[in-house]
């Protein structure tokens, strides 16, 4: 599956950008998944699984920059667009498609498959 | 042979240098006795505007401490100005009646600054720019706010005029010529000075004229010759020096625009010499550092045996003090037939560069913006070397010259010759300095700066001093303090300073003002400043709670797997059945997994879901139980043992000071983690010698020790000293804690901080003078007013809400209510 066939009713509205500080980040429960769902300075909005790809630290409860998050527990730095570790380590944590329509956010559960391809 | 007598009229930076030499090449010639009219030892006054601007101390440029003075036997009458020299006596007498008799005299009388006599002149609140006393002057007028009129745009005046300015007053210049600085800069480089300063917020006036200081009082305002008043509570005349001459003509001595001396630097009477802004050697004076120096150590060749040291004039190179302006000009660069200009201008980047040839020669250069060429064509100038050869690539600079040599400022420091000057102010050429370390195995900037004085006076050719010693020790050499992180070259104890400085209030501002690299910071640089505005503001900063590690901003340790540890507070180690109880309910009813008693004498509760915390902490609140702060860069505990009330060994009350410390300190937030102990006798049950600060209950009082550690690093404490009361106790650990709060690097623990800045320096400004203890302690206090409150209580009641329930929830049966499912369009 991709993003063209994803079934369109795969969008959820899980609130709006006000809810989720600058620079911070909120999570989504979805069953047994969590989804950190993190805000820009510049008002952008990412979603990754909330596991870093080393030790399945939380990824939101970092220090959002640039793009980035700084993973709480060994300070891997994550990028937010691609969910993968930048710098000299590697990995990469599950990303999910994610949408402001004014100040709503709607996220699709399916995750990305890996970008890059 | 019995030791000579040397006599020195004045302590300015030409005698110290002086001295220097002479001490080196003959350590036992002289017996040394120095009239200073100011009350202070030697500093280094081209460094004032740094000091007037906050970006330094005065300690930081003082010259010769007062060890010095004592280490060479040096007798210095301080505030002592001297009336008079009886030449047929040889002898020396000063203000108060001190009287030195000398075989050789040193006159280094400098200068005064000139004060235009126009009508209110001698009103309160006009200043000259000129030593200590005067920029006290202006930071006592900057307290107060309000305009600062400086008359005279040169070097002085604008750097008077920027540091004002930096200090919160509006700041007026007045000039008397169409532009800026004439004397050092050409027209066009002076517009973009004036547009640059400009666009800082003052405002410039050429072409002004002042006809009048007005007030009753005070300085309460400046008018012009076309009738303009201007409001004023300050006014800076910074016109222009004259030598001090009075006392070298009462006493007979030949004087011209200053005191006549031979190229030797000696007077008409030849067993008195004359160096400084004071001396006219062939017919010329001086008033920047370089050519000062230069005749100190002439006048110190021929005070230490037979010299054939001479004095020759040489042109040198002009850079202004203000942070951000880069300016150089050097030569002559006024315009003749028989010259020719090259010119390059880059409005865009405001850079700006003219070389001035004269027969193919270099003769001047100025430059603003980009001013890493000035030292090159200032050697094209001093060599005298013909540049038709490279006469259509020359304003482009060095890296554009034959030779392969590109744009890398290493490459074109290798390409300089040995003879190549690095350090304007003291006159050192390369080759000194590559000799220097070699010779005696330098490795460090300070080593260098010690051995060599480059880059020791006004430090702006420190980056080059470093590319020498990179090129010299290869890959062995470790550059200096690296920046804070990838997002700033610049050092923490540089961005402090400059918080402080430049008053700047906010991360963005610090960010956008100190040049960050990055647009937001990074995971290092944000909880740094965040720390560094909070410590620095208090009551006014606002906490970044996003600029904060996940532990501060949610008041609770993170595990390994995502869960919290909580730690209530139990004051000086004390709890209660009630407390315990509380604790055990909160374990059961949370189903926390495991209980932990710490090394600090608190309760660990391990495992709290995050969700749970703010339920946890209502039960823990509840019971009188408040944050422990066991994850905070701020006081964590304060360790005692039972002390007098139960040991048949203690002899104070120990664990009541531990409670009371405990209870003055909590809440304040640190540099990096501070732990206390108080122990009640010397046994120390309490561990208190291996403590951040340590208290030893001794029969007579108590001993305060600080800068222990145990953690990576094991270091025993330093003892600094024994006080009385428990109210000294308390006054002092809030004083110390206060001034690492000022200084301390984010994340460097008291130890590191201490052994940075000197455990003298600490006891100093703790234990000895009391004043200073006072106002830290005041500071502390201030501080504490805006952050004793419990974070555990505020979230309970709601604050931060958001950070412990999901945003939405799906796919469990539970049908969440904040969960809305809705189709995409």
């Amino acid at each position: 599956m991709n993003a063209l066939t994803r079934d369109t009713n795969a969008w959820r509205l899980i609130g709006s950008i006000d809810d989720i500080p600058s620079q911070g980040a909120r999570c989504v429960k979805n069953g047994e998944t969590t989804i950190a769902v993190f805000r820009t300075a510049d008002d952008r909005v990412f979603a990754l699984e909330d596991k870093c790809p080393h030790k399945n630290g939380p990824l939101s409860q970092g220090i959002v920059h640039d793009g980035c998050v700084t993973c709480p527990l060994h300070n891997w730095v994550i990028s937010l667009e691609t969910g993968a570790a930048t710098g000299a380590d590697e990995g990469r944590t599950a990303s999910f498609p994610v949408r402001l329509d004014g100040r709503d956010i709607y996220l699709n559960l399916e995750p990305n498959l890996e970008m890059g391809a | 042979m019995s030791k000579q007598r040397l006599v020195i009229i004045g302590n300015g930076m030409a005698p110290g240098r002086l001295l220097e030499h002479l001490f080196e090449a003959a350590p036992d010639a002289y017996d040394v006795t120095i009239f200073n009219a100011e009350p202070r030892v030697n500093y280094d006054r081209i460094m004032l505007s740094p000091v007037l601007s906050g970006e330094k101390t005065f300690e930081d440029i003082i010259i010769h401490g007062d060890a010095w003075y004592e280490g060479h036997g040096i007798t210095l009458h301080r505030g002592e100005k001297v009336t008079g020299i009886d030449r047929e006596a040889r002898i020396v007498t000063g203000a108060s009646g001190i009287t030195a008799a000398y075989d050789k005299l040193v006159i280094a009388t400098g200068s005064s600054p000139f004060i235009i006599p126009v009508p209110g002149h001698k009103l309160p609140g006009v200043l000259a720019y000129r030593d200590l006393d005067d920029v006290d002057g202006m930071l006592r007028a900057a307290d107060r706010g309000g305009r600062a009129v400086v008359i005279g745009g040169g070097l002085l005046g604008l750097e008077a005029a920027a540091g004002l300015k930096s200090r919160g007053m509006d700041v007026t210049v007045l000039h008397l010529m169409p532009t800026l600085m004439e004397r050092q800069l050409d027209p066009a480089a002076g517009y973009l000075l004036q547009k640059e300063l400009e666009s800082r917020g003052i405002e410039v006036r050429c072409g002004a004229n002042t006809k009048a200081i007005l007030g009753e009082r005070e300085v309460e305002g400046v008018e012009l010759e076309d009738g303009t008043i201007i409001d004023a509570s300050l006014v800076v005349m910074a016109v222009g020096i004259r030598p001090a001459v009075d006392l070298a003509r009462e006493a007979g001595l030949e004087v011209g625009r200053g005191i006549q001396t031979d190229f030797a630097m000696r007077t008409s009477d030849p067993d008195i010499f004359s160096v400084g802004e004071c001396a006219e050697v062939d017919g010329r004076v001086y008033g920047l550092v370089a050519p000062l120096y230069q005749m100190a150590k002439v006048a110190a060749e021929h005070l230490s045996g037979v010299s054939e040291a001479a004095f020759t004039h040489a042109e040198t190179p002009t850079k202004l003090k203000v942070t951000g302006i880069n300016l150089y000009s050097v030569g002559d660069f006024g315009d003749g037939p028989d010259r020719e200009d090259v010119v390059l201008r880059d409005a865009a980047r405001g850079s700006y560069r003219r070389v001035i040839l004269q027969d193919n020669r270099v003769i001047g250069a100025v430059l603003y913006g980009d001013v890493a060429d000035g030292m090159w064509y200032n050697e094209l100038l001093k060599s005298g070397e013909d540049v038709s050869k490279m006469r259509d690539t020359l304003i482009f600079g060095q890296a554009h010259q034959g030779g392969g040599v590109a744009a890398d400022p290493l490459a074109a420091v290798a390409n300089l010759s040995d003879d190549a000057e690095i350090c304007g102010c003291n006159g050192i050429c390369k080759g000194k300095i590559v000799q220097a370390i070699n010779e005696k195995g330098l490795t460090s900037l300070g080593e260098v700066r010690a051995h060599t004085k480059a880059s020791a006076s006004c430090g702006t050719c420190t980056g080059l001093v470093e590319a020498v010693m990179a090129l010299t020790l290869g890959d062995t050499f470790a550059k200096k303090a690296e920046g804070m992180c990838g997002c700033t070259d610049l050092g923490h104890g540089e961005v402090r300073r400059l918080i402080k400085a430049q008053g700047l209030k906010s991360i963005p501002a610090v960010m956008q003002e100190l040049e960050w690299k990055s647009s937001h910071g990074c995971a290092k640089c944000r909880p740094a400043l965040n720390y560094y505005l909070l410590s620095d503001w208090p009551g006014e900063y606002k906490d970044d709670q996003q600029s904060r590690f996940i532990n501060e901003r949610v008041h609770a340790n993170i595990q390994k797997d995502g869960t919290y540890s909580v730690v209530p507070r139990m004051w000086g180690g004390m709890t209660s059945s009630d407390e315990l109880r509380a604790i055990a309910d909160v374990v059961d009813k949370f189903a926390i997994p495991d209980v932990k008693v710490t090394g600090g004498q608190r309760i660990d509760l391990l495992g709290v879901k995050k969700a749970d915390l703010p339920a946890v902490w209502a039960d823990l609140n509840a019971a009188g139980l408040v944050s422990g702060h066991a994850y905070a860069k701020g006081l964590r505990t304060v360790k005692t043992c039972v002390g007098s009330t139960w040991c048949r060994f203690g002899t104070q009350d120990s664990t009541g000071l531990g409670i009371k410390l405990e209870k003055f300190l909590w809440g304040s937030w640190t540099p990096a983690k501070v732990k206390l102990a108080v122990t009640g006798c010397p046994r120390n049950c309490a561990e208190a010698t291996c403590k951040d600060i340590g208290v030893i209950c001794v029969e007579s009082g108590y001993e305060i020790v600080y800068g222990g550690a145990a953690g990576l690093h094991i270091q025993g404490t330093t003892k600094l000293g024994t006080v009385a009361t428990e109210e000294e106790v308390i006054e002092i650990a809030a004083a110390m804690t206060q001034m690492y709060r000022e200084q301390g690097f984010y994340l460097e623990r008291i130890y590191k901080w201490a052994d940075r800045v000197g455990y003298d320096t600490v006891k100093a400004a703790i234990l000895d003078d009391l004043e200073s203890r006072r106002a830290y302690y005041e500071r502390f206090v201030l501080s504490q007013k805006f952050s004793q409150s419990d974070p555990w209580s505020e979230r309970v009641s709601g604050v931060d809400k958001h950070e412990f329930k999901p945003l939405a929830v799906f796919g469990e049966d539970l049908a969440p209510a904040t969960a809305k499912v809705e189709p995409a369009e």
